[in-house]
Parts: C-alpha cells; structure tokens; sequence
C-alpha cells in the first residue's frame, strides 16, 4: 500500500519533470493564476485611484470658486461661506499635545526598555503590554479619556462652559493613543544601533547615561524622528477618539483669550469637520470633499517628510 | 580619592573605580527618569482597564441581564440589547474579510513571488498610501461612492442608502493593506532556499507559491487574517457613517439593510451627548461596550501574536 503511494507520488513527480522539461510552453492554468493575482492587486491600487478621482473631482471645484478663503473661513451652516480654518487650527493644536506629551515619555519609556532594562519576566510584560496598546481600537482611547480626562478630571481640563470636553482633554487622548506607537518605533530605532558602538563606550569608562547621550541616541536619532512622525501623522487622521471626548464642531474660539482659556474651551479638529459634514445634506457634498483634499495633503506632505528624511539620514550597518 | 604617598604608589581599590559619587547619583536619578517614563505606559493600561470595567460593572448591576439578549439596541428608549450590536458588528467584519481576505492575500503572494524587485519598490508605497488613508475618508466614500455604485446593484430594489454592504466593503478595503502587508512580510520571510528545491524539482512558480511558500508561512497568513479581522471589529468611522442605524437598531444580520456596530453605537451614544449626561444607562453602558471590544480585539491580538512568533521561530 504505502510503496504503491510512493510509486505514484515518484509518477506525478518524473512526470512533471519530464513535462517541464519537454516544454516550454505557456501553461494556461499558470497564466490564469498569475492573472487572479495580478487582478487582486490592481483592484485594491484602482479602488485608491478610484477614490483619489472622486475625491478630487468633487473637492477641487471648491478651491477654484474660492481660493483660499475656504482655509481662512470658519464654520457656518452656510455652505458657501464654510471652511476648515477652526479644524486646522485645532489640529494642529491638538498635535502640539502629541509632540509635547508623547515624544518625552515615549521615548524615554523606549530607552528605559531597550537600553536600561535587564531581560526579566516584569520588562518582557512591559513589552507585551505596550505591543498590545498598540492594537487596542482607538475609540477604546475615546473612553479612556472620557472617564479619566473628561469626566473625572473635569476641574482641571475644563471647568467652564466646555465641561470638561476641552482641547486638553482631546490633546491628552491623543498622547495616549500614539504613546505606544512612539515606543515600538523608537525601540526598534535604538536596537538598529550596533553593540559595538555601546561597548566602545563603556571601554573608556563612559557611564550608560554617557553611552545613551553620546553615542546611541544621536545614531538612532534619524529613525526615532521618522517614527515619531508617521505617530503624528497616524494622529492627525484619527477621528472617533475625539468625537468621545466631544471634539463638537463649531467650538475652537480663535480670538485670543489666552493660554489657558483656550485649551480649556470647547475645540474641534479638521477630521472631526469631514464627519460632521459627511452627515449634512447633499449640498455640504462639496466642502466634505474639499476639507478632505486638505487632510489628504497634510497626511501626504507629513508623510513624504518622513520618507525624505529617512532615506537622507538612515545609516546602515 | 586619596593622595598617594611617595614612591609606592597605592594600590587600586573597588573605590577608585567607582567613580565620583556625584556622577553616580546622577546616573541613578536619570535611570529613575527613564523608569517613570517606561512606567506610564504599564499606568495607562491599567487606567483604561480600571475607567472601562468599572463603570461596566455599574451598568451589569443595573440592567436586567435578560435584556443583553433583548433583540434591539435603542438607549433612548431603554432598551440595551448588546447582542444585537454584536451580530451587527460580526456582520460588518464578515463582509469587510469576504473583501479583504483574497484582495490582500492576492496582493502579497503578487508583491512577494511574481513582481520584480522594481515593480515591487512601485507598488508598495502605493499600498501603503492606502493604508494610510483616515477611516473617516473611506466612510464617506463607502456612503457617497459605494453605496450608489456597488452595492444597489448587490442588493437589487432597496432603497435605504445606508448598509451594512456599503460598510463592509469599506472596511474591507481598510483592513486590505494591513493583511497585504503582514501576509507579504510572511512570505518573504520563507527562505530562498525552499523555492530553489521545489523549482529544481521541476515545479512551475505556481506550484511553488501554493504547494511550498504559502505553507511554510502559513503561521504568518492566519496572523494576518486574524489582525485584520481584529481592526475590523474596532474601526469605527466607516460604520459610523455608512451603516446607518444612528438612533438605534432592530437585531439584523441582513447586509442589504442599515444596522449598527459597537463602534458606531458609541459615537451614537457620545454625539447625543445630552443623552449620556443623564441619570440612564446610557453613559455605564458606553463602557460596557467598550470592554466588550477591548476584550474582543485583545483575545485576537494576543492569538495573532503567537502565529506571528511562531513565523519568527521557524527558520
């Protein structure tokens, strides 16, 4: 039984090698599953092309009609004098918090892990966690920071009209949510940097702080930045955080009110202004499309940033 | 250290090398620093499962556990059937995997035996430029574009613009990149070594794709499969938008129709933010669900982590 298996499977084999040898043919079967793949990929790049065409045929035209006044215009239920000028501001805004929050700890929190920490049973749990953060759905964030920052820190983050739903309580979320993004980039940043470049180091007498200061941050500093900078940008996309922590539209106060005040106050965010808008009548069709043209190039240009720096300054070993 | 005394010069000591004492506590207050910081992120974990399960604790105490199973979700009304936007959710991410499990798979067995290190170097920045694209972006394309386009003809005779098709086609094309790109690296990963046997056997790159590199990645393949199924279940914006079902839901599984997941029953629940405000259940239940979904995409995460180690370990 099991030798005629054998015999059979040594058939099939002699008989594709035989075949294999003989012709050189196209094999239609071969062909037609190369052309399944080939379509699956060209369907998922054509429904981006796809989507980038709408897009731009139902944004631009907004542009055309009125320049720049669309950047500069605040909100308005008038969908012809609207624009994302309290989005973009809160954005930003928002990813000042990220850039001041987040990079400190993160990439402290990675120099702890990569640099300092022994391999014990507490920091591999540290990485587990931080590896599992990561994957965690972003609304989760939202409700994170409703109930810590929102609800239960309501006299620090907004004690006014806002109630706690203030540009604080979104920056803070946001910080949380690309922390552990910023940790496994930074991480995988410091562990690219060769042994021999810390060993050196402690050679001459250099303490680990001396080693991290001098030596392993400033090689590992072109890719920490990289890292850093998709986490932003990942950040400026998110949306269902923020509508947990009320990014309500039609809130950032742009006259000057002073510091405090405004990150006390009610904000809101420009993808925040494309979900708003997204659930308007047809007649906002046109402005949800052009806000997304501006979210679009920003992701874009953060991203081609990202790229360009990458490819100027990595090292390779 | 101490001055040496004459001609003989002392002997070296534990002390000498230890360095000045300032410089020491110095190296253990910036350590400290670094700890704190490492720290934060263990806090902010348990912060999000001690805020979650609290207040879902408060909710399981206060509601009839009958009603969970109760064929409905409508806060407004009291009616707090979770397992309606349960089956709302799988469905959704049912579709959205009927979309993105052969787009993607396709895509990496493409990218990583077919394609030409050039083509490849092309066509992957274009992948990852659709990954990078905002939820809330390809929800409205799902509403304005896919709904009119795809999904009437799907669906013939319905009228609703709102569906559970439109939405899961939109997460499908969300999750596509991620499984492209896990599924690829998966792939790649194979040794040369493998191929080289099986097309010295005579194989054609057909045979050598499915009979020999797909298996030996298969870990990574399922790895895939499962993260993408995971973001599926948690992302948000897409069903939020296209799906429908804002002021509640009836239990439905039909694609055809509008229906509502966990995701989107809590921006539901937060944008009427009046509603959660109140003395009802509709702020503890927020939270439920949430630790539902956190539950949900951690238990993936984690078995999709051990496929993955398994990839690492086995050449």
């Amino acid at each position: 039984m099991a030798a005629r298996e054998t015999d059979a499977a040594q058939m099939t084999t002699t008989e594709l090698v035989r075949r294999s040898l003989a012709g050189g043919g196209v094999n239609l079967r071969s062909l037609a599953f190369e052309g399944v793949l080939t379509v699956a990929l060209l369907v998922a790049l054509g429904i981006l092309a796809w989507l980038l065409a709408v897009i731009a045929i139902g944004g631009l035209p907004v542009f055309f009609e009125r320049g720049l006044d669309f950047l500069t215009s605040d909100l308005s239920s008038n969908p012809d004098r609207a624009g994302v000028a309290q989005g973009i501001a809160g954005s930003l805004m928002l990813m000042g918090f990220v850039v001041i929050v987040s990079f400190p700890l993160g990439i402290g929190a990675a120099i702890y892990l990569e640099e300092y920490a022994r391999d014990t049973w507490s920091t591999r749990l540290i990485n587990t966690i931080v590896r599992n953060l990561a994957g965690v759905p972003s609304i989760v964030y939202g409700l994170l920071g409703l109930a810590v920052f929102v609800v239960a820190l309501r006299e620090l983050t907004g004690p006014g009209n806002a109630q706690g739903q203030s540009l604080i309580s979104g920056g803070l979320t946001m910080a949380i949510l690309v922390l552990p993004i910023v940790i496994i980039t930074a991480a995988e940043a410091l562990r690219a940097v060769p042994a021999s470049i810390r060993e050196a180091g402690f050679g001459v007498g250099a303490t680990r702080w001396e080693v991290v200061r001098s030596h392993v941050v400033p090689y590992a500093a072109p890719g920490i930045l990289t890292g850093t900078i998709l986490a932003v940008a990942r950040a400026f996309g998110e949306t269902a955080p923020l509508i947990m922590v009320g990014a309500v539209v039609g809130g950032l106060s742009t006259s000057y009110e002073g510091v405090i005040e405004t990150i006390q106050g009610r904000y809101t965010a420009l993808p925040t202004t494309v979900y708003d808008w997204a659930r308007k009548p047809a007649d906002f069709a046109a402005n949800t499309y052009a806000a997304i043209i501006v979210l679009l190039v920003v992701l874009l240009a953060v991203n081609a940033l990202a790229i360009v720096l990458r490819n100027r300054l990595e090292r390779r070993w | 250290m101490a001055p040496s005394t004459g001609a003989q010069p002392r002997a070296l000591t534990a002390a000498d090398l230890r360095g000045s004492s300032a410089r020491r506590r110095r190296e253990s207050t910036i350590r400290a620093v670094f700890v704190a910081a490492a720290g934060t992120s263990v806090l902010i974990s348990l912060l999000i499962i001690v805020s979650l399960a609290g207040e879902a604790v408060n909710f399981l105490a206060r509601v009839d556990p009958a009603m969970l199973f109760e064929r409905g979700w409508f806060p407004r009304r009291d009616l707090y059937g979770v397992s309606t936007i349960v089956a709302g959710t799988l469905t959704i991410a049912g579709i959205a995997m009927l979309v993105a499990a052969p787009l993607g798979l396709g895509s990496a067995i493409y990218l990583s035996e077919y394609a030409s290190p050039r083509l490849r170097r092309t066509l992957k920045p274009a992948l990852e430029i659709l990954a990078g694209i905002p939820s809330v972006v390809l929800g409205y394309f799902a509403l304005t574009v896919i709904s009119p386009t795809l999904v009437d003809r799907i669906c013939p005779g319905i009228t609703d613009v709102f569906t559970m098709a439109a939405a899961g086609i939109g997460v499908g094309i969300l999750i596509t990149p991620l499984i492209a790109s896990v599924a690829e690296d998966a792939m790649t990963a194979v040794p040369r070594s493998l191929r080289e046997a099986s097309y010295g056997l005579g194989a054609r790159k057909r045979h050598t794709s499915i009979r020999v590199v797909v298996p030996a990645a298969v870990s990574g393949i399922v790895a895939s499969l499962i993260l993408g199924l995971s973001r599926g279940i948690g992302e948000t914006m897409v069903v939020a938008i296209a799906a429908g079902g804002l002021g509640g839901s009836l239990f439905s599984i039909d694609p055809c129709g509008p229906g509502q997941t966990m995701t989107a029953a809590m921006t539901a629940l937060a944008t009427g933010s009046d509603q959660v405000a109140g003395a009802s259940l509709a702020f503890p239940s927020l939270f439920f669900v949430g630790l539902l979904l956190f539950a949900m995409t951690l238990g993936l995460n984690l078995v999709a982590d051990r496929f993955v180690r398994r990839v690492r370990s086995g050449y």
